[in-house]
């Protein structure tokens, strides 16, 4: 079997890594968000639940996560696909990260904005999502991005849920073709080729950022 | 739940032994790749920029699957255990060394400079003056470090090394009926619970050492 009839393949894989990426982070952040406002929420209905949630997400394997999703909760009556569990399992675990980089990104925001801004007469709400938020995000910027990066990397992981990302098509290729070293450090490069400029913006961001704001 | 503990807690040691081992291989590993990032010869910056650079760019398993599968020197192949332990070494060397740069970067000046005045030489300097320093301010980054690769070394049942993640697999598989989502919550809880100790552990000998100060 000829070793360039594959190279296409993980083409194929690499679409399939980016769009669990894409999927993970978007959905990952906008629920991180939420466990962020959950745990710092006064009201400890909301906060215990959210602060259970985060340690659980941070704290157990990714791999664990979609083993769990899709081999685990079938056996609950939900059954999903590889790719939908794929994508469930590695946007919780992004949210779980993200949430508490948004919260310290939040709490970075000094006091006196809200002073400020309750000196101003401006609401609870609207001083947080108009002054607060704001700002809170822009600094959370740069480790937001350096989370996308990972999750990138850990769609690898869908593989061992028998989705055909980059990883899955890699192992199908070296099983059909036995060059395990060509294909394997082919995939690798295409992984680094761009994972490593993401990495190089995320400094340049940061760098950027952390000029302050005039 | 007592049956698949007992399944889970089987591969506890080898959970261990992978993140112990990956663990001494990157903070050993991590020292020469971090004084090539800071070498004053531009070529071997860049050369070792590169490294670890790539070392990093490429996601873990990738690493566990080249060296298990790929590497062969005539019938030599490396075992899965052994292929784990490389890969998982590898990558944290790469890792600790952009921390342990970052700690040297936090050093002020001044205190160069000072050692300079005072007729040190740049080894007694680095070794005596800026390195201790650099240490107790990575201390808490290498803990947070050390427990990702104890999430990591969960990888190494991809390439067939029995550690815990693969146990709770295994016995998911064979009482697909009974186990369910158990033996997975089970393998979560024991990470976790290794976790904690090692959290307040760092955080203690965190505290003594800026005591110290």
């Amino acid at each position: 079997m000829d070793l360039g009839e594959y190279l296409p393949r993980l083409g194929d894989g690499l679409v399939v890594s980016l769009q669990l990426t894409v999927i993970s982070v978007l959905l990952g952040y906008a629920v991180g968000l939420l466990f962020a406002l959950g745990v710092s929420s006064a009201n400890p209905w909301l906060r215990w639940p959210s602060v259970t949630l985060v340690e659980i997400g941070r704290g157990i394997p990714a791999l664990v996560v979609l083993y769990i999703v899709y081999y685990g909760l079938p056996s609950a009556g939900l059954l999903f696909d590889s790719f939908p569990a794929a994508a469930i399992g590695l946007t919780f675990t992004a949210a779980a990260y993200s949430s508490e980089t948004i919260r310290a990104g939040i709490r970075s925001v000094p006091a006196g904005q809200r002073e400020a801004a309750a000196a101003l007469g401006l609401g609870r709400a609207t001083t947080f999502r108009r002054v607060v938020l704001p700002q809170g995000l822009r600094s959370a910027i740069p480790a937001l991005m350096g989370l996308a990066v990972q999750s990138f990397q850990t769609t690898s992981l869908a593989y061992s849920i028998s989705v055909n990302e980059l990883m899955g098509q890699a192992y199908q290729a070296g099983a059909v073709t036995f060059r395990y070293l060509e294909v394997y450090a082919i995939t690798g490069l295409l992984y680094a080729a761009i994972a490593v400029p993401a990495t190089w913006l995320s400094v340049y961001a940061e760098r950027r950022l952390s000029h302050g704001y005039l | 739940m007592p049956a698949s503990l007992t399944a889970v807690l089987l591969g506890l040691p080898l959970t261990l032994v992978v993140t112990a081992a990956a663990f001494a291989l990157g903070a050993v590993g991590g020292i020469p790749l971090m004084l090539g990032l800071r070498s004053r010869f531009t070529p071997v910056r860049l050369l070792v920029r590169l490294a670890v650079d790539l070392l990093r760019g490429v996601p873990t398993i990738v690493w566990l699957f080249l060296l298990y599968f790929g590497l062969a020197v005539g019938d030599v192949r490396l075992n899965s255990l052994g292929a784990a332990i490389l890969g998982l070494g590898l990558v944290a060397s790469a890792y600790l060394a952009e921390i342990y740069r970052g700690g040297f970067a936090v050093v002020p000046k001044g205190q160069t400079e000072a050692a300079q005045a005072l007729g040190l030489s740049r080894t007694t300097t680095f070794v005596r003056l800026l390195a201790p320093q650099a240490l107790r301010t990575v201390l808490p980054t290498v803990t947070t470090f050390l427990l990702m690769l104890l999430k990591d070394s969960s990888l190494a049942s991809t390439v067939g090394v029995l550690e815990m993640t693969a146990q709770a697999t295994a016995f998911s598989r064979q009482n697909v009926s009974t186990a369910g989502l158990t033996p997975f919550f089970v393998a979560a809880g024991v990470y976790i619970a290794i976790s904690v100790p090692l959290a307040i552990a760092a955080r203690v000998l965190d505290a003594r050492l800026s005591g110290s100060h």
